[in-house]
């Protein structure tokens, strides 16, 4: 499914703030494979999401999705393939448009958009039945600014957004992070309806280690711009946070643990 | 003659001037408003469509084909910055200024001197200064139709991809949008609205000339402003608040009309009307700041 080969980035080349944010790094995902990425900060986790996502090309290696080389695809167009969901809520859906828009906009993911109407009469009740199952009071609201909807709301929207044309991958970048705990959990339960309803193939990072060990197939721990952790199938169903922490220290060669990645 | 009797008669006139305004300030909304674009090209291209039109019609092209390539000659000034910001990377504001400058000459070039008449006497011209009550009713029709054509463009799937890309252009491209496409369609069209004003306008003075265009970004905010102001708790669909844009640039006419009438020194127009936009831009900073209302909730984020 995806299959990423020996990508390099660093930001600000040349300059005193060169940034080698992600080291000869690859990895490989299987078809409906779900994987959480946790990791310190800078240690590259984002920086890998956006890579597969295109928001900037990489500086040399592959990146190839369900076959196609995505390497030298601009963003938009890598989208036909992606789903997105980001850190910040205000980021995922547009604040002025109404909701019904924000989901007539993700339904023409990866279309060419021309002068048919922007959003049908039979969408709409399709829209309506989708945000009933998610159960937020959403789905009297169509017609209400996303700009007016709470944090996890809009959250729960943009999950939607994304997943309303199937992906062949799901992108989750700290999705929960910004949200209040009870939300958070709110959110996570939506997510994993979505993602067990289609089989999706996701990559989710968290700060959330509980969340990293209880979701999905796989675990990813990124530190210093490689992968340095990576569990799945019964070694991962089995794994506690200290033995998430001890295996931390050691793979980034230090006792000292990071501090960061415990508070969160 | 009594104040309110020679400020009544400016009426028409002011109206006039502002429903032909109002089609730029419509094109200034679709960039300013829609696309977060401010777009500096509106003081070429309005000059650009006048000329083109004059140009035209003294040579004998009926007046309608001169219109349509007015619009033209507009939308291609908007292509213009729209290449410069999307393919070569210039900030929006100083692609604007640069088209803006160029076409000073290209303005002058079209005209071949730095005025052009075209009386109403020897050609069929849509609008003229002569009879403003007649002009007022062309220029609504011209109004409504455009208002009619935006209101349908901007629900089809094309217009809602121009709006997402003006209200957040991350989230856009997470949805597949090609947003420096859509940054051209929303410049072609609303330079193209400027081009066409600037036909219009060029036959109700009966001539255009080569500095018709100064300040022109300067009346477009102001209606655009004006309208959101007073109007925009009342007028909430999109047609209405296209409508809302109108009536700001007749109102724009008619405040002009009365500080006219009041005594101000016609040299200090430009002084008087930067000095109101500017007031007018700081109404909604204000109320920010004073009433405490949360600027999230305004649904705009530069994230």
């Amino acid at each position: 499914m995806l299959d990423i080969q020996k990508i390099n980035k660093t930001f600000n080349p040349g300059t005193i703030n060169a940034n080698h944010a992600l080291k000869d790094l690859s990895l490989h995902l299987a078809d409906g494979e779900s994987v959480a990425v946790i990791g310190g900060n800078g240690a590259g986790k984002s920086t890998l999401l956006n890579a597969v996502a295109g928001v900037w090309s990489v500086d040399s290696g592959s990146i190839h999705l369900g076959g196609v080389d995505m390497t030298h695809l601009p963003e938009y167009k890598r989208a036909k393939y992606i789903g997105r969901v980001f850190q910040d809520p205000m980021m995922g859906t547009a604040g002025n448009m109404q909701i019904e828009e924000n989901l007539a906009l993700a339904a023409r993911r990866g279309d060419p958009r021309g002068l048919r109407l922007g959003i049908s009469k039979a969408e709409r009740e399709r829209f309506r039945e989708m945000l009933r199952i998610l159960d937020l009071g959403l789905e009297n609201r169509l017609t209400d600014k996303a700009g007016l909807l709470s944090g996890g709301q809009r959250q729960a929207l943009t999950l939607l957004m994304a997943t309303l044309r199937k992906p062949q991958l799901l992108l989750l970048d700290e999705h929960t992070a910004a949200l209040d705990p009870k939300t958070a959990a709110k959110v996570m339960e939506v997510t994993r309806t979505l993602v067990n309803q289609d089989r999706l193939t996701t990559l989710m990072i968290t700060h959330n280690m509980r969340d990293a060990i209880e979701y999905g197939d796989r675990l990813l721990m990124m530190y210093n711009g490689h992968i340095v952790v990576d569990v799945s199938g019964e070694e991962k169903k089995n794994l506690t946070v200290p033995q998430l922490l001890n295996l931390f220290s050691q793979a980034s060669g230090s006792d000292e643990v990071d501090d960061k990645l415990v508070l969160s | 003659m009594s104040f309110l009797a020679s400020l009544l008669k400016m009426l028409p006139d002011a109206a006039a001037q502002g429903l032909i305004w109002g089609i730029l300030a419509m094109g200034v909304f679709i960039t300013y408003k829609l696309l977060d674009f401010s777009d500096l090209t509106v003081d070429g291209s309005i000059c650009t469509g006048g000329a083109v039109a004059a140009l035209l019609i003294l040579n004998g092209v009926p007046v309608a084909l001169a219109m349509v390539a007015a619009f033209c000659a507009g939308a291609l000034a908007g292509l213009v910055t729209a290449i410069l910001h999307t393919r070569m990377g210039i900030p929006p504001i100083l692609s604007g200024i640069l088209t803006q400058l160029a076409l000073y000459s290209i303005n002058l070039r079209i005209m071949g001197k730095s005025m052009l008449a075209v009386s109403v006497d020897k050609f069929q011209l849509l609008v003229s200064v002569r009879n403003q009550s007649a002009s007022c009713l062309v220029a609504l029709v011209f109004v409504a139709a455009i208002i009619g054509v935006l209101y349908w463009f901007f629900g089809t799937e094309l217009g809602c991809a121009v709006r997402a890309t003006g209200a957040n252009a991350n989230m856009s491209r997470a949805q597949g949008i090609n947003t420096d496409t859509m940054k051209l369609v929303g410049l072609i069209l609303s330079n193209g609205l400027v081009g066409l004003s600037g036909a219009l306008y060029t036959q109700y003075l009966g001539s255009v000339t080569v500095n018709m265009g100064r300040g022109a970004i300067v009346i477009g905010l102001a209606a655009v402003i004006i309208g959101e102001v007073l109007l925009g708790k009342l007028f909430r669909n999109f047609a209405l608040r296209l409508a809302g844009v109108v009536i700001g640039a007749i109102l724009y006419y008619v405040v002009i009309a009365l500080v006219i009438q009041l005594g101000l020194n016609t040299d200090d127009l430009k002084l008087f009307s930067a000095a109101f936009v500017a007031l007018a831009l700081y109404v909604p900073h204000w109320r920010m700041k004073y009433t405490g209302k949360s600027l999230q909730k305004g649904g705009k984020n530069h994230a």
